[in-house]
C-alpha cells in the first residue's frame, strides 16, 4: 500500500507529464502549422485539455476597432458575443496584466467586466487572460471552470500563462503576415500606378513625336503595336512584350530635335538632309539613357533601330549579332509601317509587294526569326486564329484581304518563295 | 481489425450509444466523435458509453474532446459512462476531476 506522500508524488508526476505534453504539442503546433485557424482551434483543445477546463475560447484584438474578436471557442454557447469592445481603461488594464489571468469575479470594476457581466456569467467564464507580447495587446483567452470544480491554483495559472504565450505568438505571427501582405498589396498597387503613369507618359511622348510629322501620324504608336505583336509571337514574357511595345513607341524620340520642315519634307531628302535626319537614333539614345525604364533595351532600340544585319545600317554599321535583339524587332516594325502607310512622296505599297520585299531582305536587313514572327502572326490572323484581329485594325480590312496574301505568307514561311536580288526596303 | 479497434467507431443501441475511443484520440477523429455524440443526444440518446479498451494514452486534445461530450450530455440530461479504462487513464481522469462527471465501468 502506498503512503500519501508517494501517492501525491505520483499524481504530481502524472500531472506534470500531462501538462508538459500539452505545452510541447502547443509549441509544435504554433511553429509548424500553416493554417492559423487550425492552430488556434488546436490551441484551445490543448489549453482546455491540459487542466481539464470545461469551456473556453480565444479572441484576437483589433487595434483599429478596439474589439476582441472570437476566433475559436468550445462550450461557451451560441449566445457568447463574437466581438467584445474594449475601452481605453480596459486596454490599459489588460496590457498591465500581461499574460497573467484575471479572475472575472474580482475584476468587476473594469468596464469590460461590467458590460459583459451577463455573457461571461451565462457562459461560466471565470478567467480572462490578456494576450500581451512585447507590450502589445494581441487578444485574450476566456476560460470556464475546471472539471474538478476546484479554484485555479497558482500552478494552474502558471501553466495557463505559458500556454497563452504560445497562442499569443501564433496571433503575433498572423498579424505580422497580414501586415506584410497589406504592405505587399500596397506596394503592388503603387507599382501598378507607377507603371500606368510610365506607360501613359510613353504614349504621350509617342503622340508628341508623331504630331511633328503630319504624314506619319500614328507611326510611333503603330511601331509600338507591331513590336508588341512580334515579341508576343516570339514567345517573350509579358514584361518583355511590354518592353518591346515601349521601345516601339519611343524609337523615334530623337526626331523631336530635328527640324519639322525636314521631317515633313514632301520629297525625297538630299544627302545633307539625310545626314541631319540620321542623327535622330543617337539623339534618342541620349534622351532615353538617363531614364530608369522598367524594361531593358528601350534606349538601345532607339539607337540601333536603323542598323542592318549586313552592316550597312546606321549609326554604327553594326552586324547581325552586334545588334540588340529588341532593335531588330523595332527595325522590322518601323520598316513595315513605313511600307504599309502613305508617305508625302508615295502611296503605300501593295501587301504582296511588301511581304515579298521583306522576304528578299531577310538576312540582309532583317533578322529571319523576327520576319518569321511577323509573317506567322499575320497568317494566323488571316486563318482565323486571332479573335481581336490586331493586324486588321492596324492595316485595314482591305489591305489584309489583298489577293494571294495568305499564299505569299505561307510560301515565305515554308521557304519556298523565289529569292530576288537585294532590294532595299524603305526606311522611315 | 475488430470494430472496437476502429477509432471513433460509434454503435447505437436504443437509447444508448457506444463510442470506441480507439488507440489515439486526435483532433480530427475526436471532433467527429464529439459531433456524432451530439447528434445522438439530440436524437434522444440517454447514455453515451465511451469504450477505452484499446486506448493506451489520452492526451490533452483527447481530454478536451471528452469534456465536450460530457458538456453536451449534461446539457441534455444524458449520462456519460467510461468503460474499460487502464489504471493510468483512470489516474489521469481522477486527477483532472473528470471522474466527477462520468460513471466508470469495467
Amino acid at each position: 500500500m502506498r503512503t500519501p506522500d508517494v501517492r501525491q508524488i505520483a499524481e504530481e508526476r502524472t500531472k506534470l507529464i500531462h501538462t508538459f505534453g500539452a505545452l510541447a504539442e502547443l509549441g509544435h503546433e504554433v511553429s509548424h502549422k500553416q493554417s492559423f485557424q487550425d492552430t488556434v482551434r488546436t490551441s484551445v483543445h490543448l489549453l482546455l485539455g491540459s487542466l481539464a477546463i470545461m469551456r473556453g475560447g480565444v479572441a484576437r484584438f483589433s487595434p483599429y476597432a478596439h474589439e476582441l474578436n472570437m476566433i475559436a471557442a468550445r462550450g461557451l454557447g451560441e449566445e457568447f458575443p463574437l466581438s467584445l469592445s474594449l475601452c481605453a481603461e480596459d486596454e490599459r488594464q489588460f496590457q498591465a496584466c500581461g499574460l497573467y489571468p484575471i479572475e472575472a469575479e474580482q475584476a468587476r470594476v473594469l468596464p469590460f467586466f461590467q458590460i459583459y457581466d451577463a455573457s461571461l456569467e451565462r457562459s461560466k467564464v471565470v478567467l480572462a487572460v490578456p494576450l500581451v507580447l512585447r507590450d502589445e495587446l494581441l487578444g485574450a483567452v476566456f476560460l470556464g471552470e475546471k472539471a474538478s470544480g476546484e479554484p485555479y491554483t497558482s500552478y494552474d495559472k502558471e501553466i495557463i500563462c505559458a500556454m497563452s504565450r504560445h497562442i499569443g505568438v501564433a496571433i503575433a505571427q498572423r498579424n505580422m503576415l497580414a501586415e506584410l501582405e497589406r504592405r505587399a498589396n500596397e506596394n503592388r498597387k503603387l507599382y501598378d500606378d507607377l507603371r500606368t503613369t510610365y506607360t501613359d507618359t510613353v504614349k504621350a511622348f509617342a503622340a508628341a513625336i508623331d504630331r511633328k510629322d503630319k504624314y506619319t501620324e500614328g507611326h510611333s504608336v503603330r511601331v509600338g503595336k507591331y513590336s508588341e505583336l512580334i515579341a508576343a509571337e516570339l514567345g517573350w514574357s509579358e514584361d518583355e512584350i511590354e518592353g518591346a511595345a515601349v521601345s516601339g513607341y519611343l524609337h523615334d524620340i530623337g526626331k523631336i530635335t530635328i527640324e519639322r520642315k525636314l521631317i515633313n519634307a514632301p520629297y525625297r531628302i538630299n544627302a545633307k538632309e539625310s545626314v541631319e535626319l540620321s542623327k535622330h537614333p543617337g539623339v534618342g539614345y541620349d534622351i532615353l539613357r538617363p531614364i530608369h525604364h522598367p524594361y531593358e533595351g528601350v534606349p538601345l532600340a532607339a539607337k540601333y533601330h536603323h542598323e542592318r544585319l549586313d552592316g550597312r545600317g546606321y549609326p554604327d554599321g553594326l552586324y547581325d549579332r552586334e545588334i540588340p535583339y529588341i532593335a531588330k524587332i523595332v527595325n522590322l516594325a518601323d520598316s513595315f509601317d513605313a511600307m504599309t502607310t502613305d508617305r508625302p512622296y508615295r502611296r503605300r505599297r501593295p501587301a504582296k509587294d511588301v511581304f515579298e520585299d521583306l522576304q528578299r531582305n531577310t538576312g540582309k536587313q532583317f533578322a529571319p526569326e523576327v520576319v518569321d514572327a511577323l509573317f506567322r502572326g499575320i497568317l494566323n490572323e488571316l486563318q482565323g486564329g486571332s479573335k481581336e484581329k490586331p493586324y486588321r485594325k492596324l492595316l485595314g480590312r482591305e489591305y489584309m484581304e489583298s489577293e494571294g496574301l495568305s499564299g505569299t505568307l505561307r510560301n515565305a514561311l515554308n521557304g519556298s518563295a523565289g529569292i530576288a536580288p537585294l532590294a532595299i526596303a524603305a526606311f522611315d | 481489425m475488430t470494430e472496437s479497434e476502429t477509432i471513433g467507431f460509434v454503435r447505437a443501441e436504443g437509447e444508448r450509444t457506444v463510442v470506441f475511443a480507439g488507440d489515439y484520440l486526435n483532433k480530427l477523429s475526436g471532433e467527429s466523435i464529439e459531433r456524432e455524440c451530439r447528434e445522438r443526444i439530440a436524437l434522444g440518446c440517454r447514455e453515451i458509453v465511451v469504450n477505452f479498451s484499446n486506448t493506451e494514452i489520452v492526451n490533452s486534445i483527447g481530454i478536451s474532446i471528452l469534456l465536450g461530450v460530457i458538456d453536451s450530455a449534461s446539457g441534455s440530461g444524458a449520462k456519460v459512462v467510461f468503460s474499460e479504462l487502464n489504471p493510468h487513464t483512470i489516474e489521469l481522469f481522477e486527477m483532472l476531476g473528470i471522474t466527477k462527471h462520468v460513471d466508470i465501468r469495467d
